[in-house]
C-alpha cells in the first residue's frame, strides 16, 4: 500500500510517499524497517508501542494498535502529532 | 602559550542544545571562535562527545519531539553522519517489573584507552547501556536496569527532573577497565568492580533532603560526579545536598561545600576537575533555597574555584554579568580543556556559551542566541 511518510521521517526514505506491504499495521511496519533500517524504532518504542506523538491513519480512520487490520488496497497516513515549542 | 595540545591541533567545543548541535573551533590563542553547525536542527540533542582515543569519532545522542531516540555517529568531526543501527532500548518485561522504554539517551562516555570502539551510555528512564561496536549497536546492562532493587532505588519518571530522571556520571576507572562508576538523579552513586556484573551502592556521607533517611538510597541525588584524570582515587561530587570529595580507598563522602559563602550555598548542577592538578575544581552554584529557582544566586553568576581540594573556595566572576542574570548551567554544560593554563567553558539554559582563558579569572560570552544548552564537551581536534 502507499504510505505517507511525515517530513521528520524523510531522512529515511528520501520521498514523502514510498510504498510497504502487510495487512496488518505491524507488517507494514516491519516492511518499511526492512526498506529504511532504523525507521520503525522511531515510531514504536522496544515495548510495542505507538510513540506519544505518532498517529496512525487508515480509510479516515485512526489506528491505535499494531495489529489492527489494513486494506493493501487503501493509504496508510503516519503524522507527526506535536505542540508547543 | 604553552599548549598542551600538539602544534597543528586546537580546542573545539561542541555544544548539545534542545535544538540542535554546534562546533566552535578556536584559534591558537583561544581568542576566537569559528562555528560550524547547526547540526541536526530541531533535533534534541543530550551530548555530543569526542572519541579521545582516535580523535576523530564523535556520538551524538539525539532524539526529536516527536519521534524516539536515537544516536549518530562520525568519524569525519560532522561533515557526515550514520545512524546506529541499533540504539539503546530496555529488554522486555522480566522479574515481575514493567517494560520500559527508552525516552532519551543522555550521558555518553567513552571506554577506556585498551578498549577502542567500547562506550557506555545513561539513559532516562535511568539504564545503563554498553556498545563494542564504536556506537552503532547498544545492549542492556540488565544487572542495573532489570534489578528489582535497583529499579526500586531508581525510582520512577515522577521521582525525577522534569525532564526525567536521568542515569549519568558513568566513569571507568583509566587503570581498570572494569572498574566503574555510575550515578543516577534519584538513585545514588554506584560502583561496579567486575567490569557491571555487580554494582553496589556508594552513598555513605552523602545527604539528602530534610526529613528523609539518608539510609535509603532512593533518596540521594547527585547531579555530577567527576574523577580526576591525575590522581583517579580522587572524586568530586556536586549533589542536590552539597559539593562533596571522595579519596578511595575510603568509602565516606567529604561534604567540602561547608566552605562556600553562606549566602551563595554549595548546590548546583556541574562539576569541574582540572585536568593534571587533583586540588582544583569548580562548580557554578545555584539557588537551591524554598522552590528552588536553579538560577545564580542573586541573579550574580559566578563560577567557584578551589585550589585544596574543596577547604576554600574563591568566587571567580570577572566578565560575567554583574547583576539580573538568572542562569540555569545544567550538569553537562561546563567542562575544561587540557591546555597548559586550562580553559574553561559553560552554557547556559539561556543559549550563551562563556568561556575562560585562564582557569577562571576572567570570562567572555563567544556565543548567544542558541538554544537551551543541555552539555559543552572540550575536545582536542587535528
Amino acid at each position: 500500500m502507499k504510505v505517507l511518510i511525515p517530513s521528520a521521517l524523510r531522512s529515511y526514505t528520501g520521498q514523502a510517499w514510498v510504498e510497504a506491504g502487510g495487512t496488518v499495521l505491524s507488517e507494514v511496519l516491519a516492511d518499511l524497517d526492512r526498506q529504511f533500517p532504523g525507521i520503525r524504532f522511531r515510531m514504536i518504542d522496544e515495548q510495542g508501542a505507538i510513540r506519544r506523538h505518532i498517529r496512525f491513519f487508515h480509510g479516515e480512520q485512526m489506528v491505535k494498535t499494531l495489529a489492527h487490520p489494513l486494506d493493501p488496497e487503501g493509504q496508510l497516513l503516519i503524522v507527526q502529532a506535536l505542540s508547543g515549542g | 602559550m604553552n599548549s598542551q595540545t600538539p602544534a597543528d591541533s586546537h580546542v573545539a567545543l561542541l555544544v548539545a542544545t534542545r535544538k540542535g548541535a554546534w562546533l566552535y573551533h578556536a584559534d591558537p590563542a583561544r581568542s576566537s571562535w569559528r562555528v560550524d553547525g547547526p547540526h541536526f536542527l530541531g533535533h534534541i540533542i543530550n551530548h555530543l562527545v569526542l572519541d579521545p582515543r582516535d580523535g576523530r569519532t564523535l556520538l551524538a545522542a539525539a532524539s526529536t519531539g516527536h519521534l524516539g531516540p536515537t544516536l549518530f555517529r562520525s568519524t569525519d568531526f560532522g561533515k557526515s553522519w550514520a545512524e546506529a543501527t541499533r540504539p539503546p532500548a530496555f529488554g522486555p518485561a522480566t522479574n515481575g517489573l514493567p517494560g520500559r522504554s527508552v525516552k532519551q539517551t543522555f550521558w555518553l562516555t567513552p571506554g577506556p584507552a585498551g578498549e577502542p570502539g567500547v562506550w557506555y551510555a545513561g539513559t532516562s528512564p535511568q539504564g545503563l547501556f554498553r556498545s563494542e561496536d564504536g556506537g552503532m549497536s547498544w545492549s542492556p546492562f540488565s544487572v542495573i536496569n532489570d534489578d528489582p532493587q535497583y529499579r526500586e532505588w531508581m525510582g520512577t519518571e515522577q521521582d525525577g527532573t522534569p525532564d526525567g530522571p536521568k542515569l549519568h556520571s558513568i566513569i571507568v576507572d583509566p587503570r581498570d577497565p572494569a572498574h566503574l562508576y555510575i550515578a543516577m538523579s534519584g538513585g545514588g552513586v554506584h560502583e561496579s568492580l567486575d567490569g557491571g556484573r555487580s554494582f553496589a551502592p556508594l552513598v555513605e556521607g552523602m545527604e539528602v533532603v530534610e526529613g528523609f533517611d539518608p539510609n535509603s538510597i532512593a533518596f540521594h541525588d547527585p547531579h555530577c560526579i567527576r574523577l580526576c584524570p591525575a590522581k583517579p582515587d580522587r572524586l568530586y561530587q556536586q549533589n542536590h545536598c552539597g559539593i562533596y570529595r571522595l579519596d578511595r580507598p575510603a568509602t565516606r563522602w567529604q561534604r567540602i561545600g561547608r566552605g562556600m559563602p553562606a549566602e551563595v550555598g554549595d548546590i548546583g548542577f556541574p562539576m569541574v576537575v582540572h585536568p593534571r592538578d587533583p586540588d582544583s575544581a569548580w562548580v557554578f552554584p545555584m539557588d537551591g533555597t524554598q522552590v528552588w529557582p536553579r538560577t545564580s544566586p542573586g541573579g550574580r553568576p559566578a563560577v567557584y574555584a578551589t585550589r585544596d581540594g574543596g577547604e576554600s573556595w574563591q568566587r571567580q566572576d570577572h566578565g560575567l554579568p554583574a547583576g539580573q542574570a538568572w542562569w540555569t548551567v545544567k550538569r553537562q554544560a561546563m567542562c575544561a580543556d587540557g591546555e597548559a593554563e586550562v580553559g574553561l567553558y559553560f552554557g547556559t539554559t539561556s543559549g550563551e556559551l562563556w568561556a575562560s582563558r585562564d582557569e577562571g579569572r576572567s570570562w567572555d560570552c563567544i556565543a548567544r542566541h542558541l538554544p537551551e544548552i543541555y552539555a559543552v564537551e572540550a575536545a582536542t581536534l587535528p
